[in-house]
């Protein structure tokens, strides 16, 4: 009789823990997204680089030099006032063939004096047709963007700098 | 409010041989660049998406590296020599590990 009332309070404790596992297991899982996850760079990003402080030392990391010939092949397209730093448009478009032979290879995008100058870097393929992207960026005050492209023979070169006015800083978030 | 995922690409369904498409896409995410201060006076470490792969019929097509700048929400296009039918699949990974991938379709005629 003592026996199974022992046992049955292992029971109840068993399963009160067992149920309050299950609370705060389910919690965990709703609040994975905004639980503070361990920071985890993602194998092969090239965190070196990114974490450049100066324009100079982003581009030594990047490509090697800081001496880059201005090509107008490379064509920066952002608008010339910001309203929002926090979300400036900016496309490239380069004017070069896209052949297995002969291909613009990889795209570096800088901004001038952020904190962390190497804002986005690709990496095309012929098969893109043309190197091509858009995105938006942060700039966290009125700046000047450097775009720089790579082709596959290991060829170098910049976009002209092209400066965007910022009203609002967009550092911020 | 859902701070992260929801991965879109919007691209054309139909294409002629040999024309070039653009890639439009869209993913929720904070992009929080680790080094502003928010109301509670608090740095919130970096959280933001670092890498992009985009691949056709599986075979790479591009791949994008992105740091702290990159606007929240992040959109990104690019474009595409519509050569085969197929699918299209982009993946993000961000700094903290998790991932987020979509398709789309493309025919070719």
């Amino acid at each position: 009789m003592s026996n199974d009332i022992n046992k049955r309070r292992e029971f109840l404790m068993a399963s009160l823990k067992m149920g309050a596992g299950l609370v705060v297991g389910s919690l965990g899982v709703l609040g994975a997204r905004r639980a503070d996850a361990a920071i985890k760079n993602v194998p092969g990003w090239p965190a070196e680089t990114f974490g450049q402080k100066a324009l100079n030392a982003a581009m030594e990391s990047a490509l090697g030099t800081t001496h880059v010939p201005v090509s107008t092949k490379i064509r920066v397209s952002a608008p010339t006032i910001a309203e929002n730093g926090g979300a400036v448009p900016v496309s490239v478009v380069v004017d070069w063939p896209m052949t297995e032979a002969d291909y613009i290879e990889s795209v570096y995008l800088f901004v001038e004096h952020n904190p962390l100058p190497l804002t986005s870097e690709y990496h095309f393929t012929p098969a893109n047709g043309v190197a091509y992207f858009a995105e938006r960026i942060k700039m966290a005050k009125t700046d000047r963007i450097r775009v720089i492209a790579k082709t596959n023979k290991g060829k170098l070169m910049a976009a002209a700098p092209r400066e965007v006015k910022v009203t609002i800083g967009g550092c911020g978030g | 409010m859902e701070q992260f995922g929801g991965p879109m690409i919007r691209m054309p369904s139909h294409a002629k041989k040999g024309s070039v498409i653009e890639i439009r896409s869209l993913i929720i995410d904070p992009m929080i660049t680790g080094l502003v201060k928010n109301k509670a006076g608090v740095i919130p470490r970096a959280d933001f998406i670092q890498s992009v792969t985009v691949t056709f019929n599986d075979k790479v097509l591009t791949t994008a590296e992105w740091g702290t700048a990159i606007s929240a929400n992040p959109y990104l296009a690019i474009k595409m020599r519509a050569e085969a039918s197929g699918t299209l699949k982009m993946t993000w990974r961000d700094n903290r590990g998790r991932h987020w991938s979509t398709k789309a379709k493309l025919t070719v005629r």
